[in-house]
């Protein structure tokens, strides 16, 4: 028998914690989804080790739904990133305060 | 056998995520990120989930990634336009690194709490994680959340045209 599921899951902690970091401490906002993507993959991660400890597939279900959703993000937010670099020659995130109302 | 596999590519995983959040130019975290969601496929299919590991594949080593490679080339970056992002490096690392050290920490001690039984993988059912398997759920269980999966995408199509759409002032 393989490895304990024990380790998916803090493999999954480890990987969001670092997409995490990525999301709070880059500035660059493509590096910045990037990161949102690192953090979503890590649930998918512990979407499906949760399907295989119960042998349920509605965990691997889901992640599907979250791939979808991952893929929407991503192409509304790299729209968003292309109109702010036309607007301001810049992928600093600080330019975003700009929205301050 | 499958313990090595395991432990190589949840290295490899690892390393590329943090290439990713260390590369300066976006090209280098991009491909970096192949490397993490590569491996993280092939994560999913030690945990027998062979159908999501293809759509893992498919979808965001494939088309995200295009899209993000596309969306750094098309707005033709020069270097100097990302100098901003490496300020007080030592510090951040530093940081990191004990909540990383934390954070395994406790998510172990968490799932031994939640999980007294270790989590040994149990035996599955015949066809667990195959296509016939996962599509049957997806299509019977599952139908209209699957559905409205795609009235999303449709809500993401017009909200990009309308975002990227150049206005006239």
């Amino acid at each position: 028998m393989g490895v304990s599921l024990e380790h998916y899951f803090v493999l999954s902690a480890v990987l969001f914690v670092i997409g995490a970091y990525g999301v709070i401490a880059r500035r660059n906002l493509i590096v910045v989804l990037m990161s949102l993507e690192l953090m979503l993959n890590s649930a998918n991660l512990a979407f499906v080790a949760f399907s295989r400890l119960h042998n349920d597939m509605a965990g691997q279900v889901f992640m599907i739904m979250s791939i979808t959703v991952a893929a929407a993000e991503v192409a509304v937010g790299l729209a968003l990133v292309v109109a702010v670099y036309a607007h301001r020659e810049s992928l600093d995130v600080d330019i975003l305060k700009i929205l301050k109302g | 056998m499958e313990t090595v596999v395991f432990y190589i590519f949840a290295a490899l995983s690892v390393a590329g995520a943090l290439l990713v959040i260390t590369y300066n130019n976006p090209v280098s975290s991009a491909v970096s990120l192949v490397l993490t969601l590569f491996s993280t496929a092939v994560l999913f299919v030690l945990l027998l989930a062979h159908f999501v590991a293809a759509i893992q594949i498919l979808v965001y080593a494939g088309a995200i990634m295009i899209l993000f490679l596309f969306t750094v080339m098309f707005l033709n970056l020069h270097p100097e336009a990302l100098r901003f992002d490496a300020r007080n490096m030592a510090f951040k690392v530093s940081i990191f690194l004990v909540v990383l050290l934390f954070t395994g920490y406790f998510a172990a001690m968490g799932f031994n709490k939640a999980f007294p039984g270790g989590g040994a993988p149990s035996p599955s059912p015949e066809g667990f994680g195959t296509v016939e398997g996962v599509g049957r759920l997806l299509f019977t269980g599952y139908l209209l959340p699957f559905e409205l999966t795609s009235v999303l995408i449709l809500a993401a199509i017009i909200g990009v045209v309308a975002i990227a759409k150049r206005r006239e002032s």
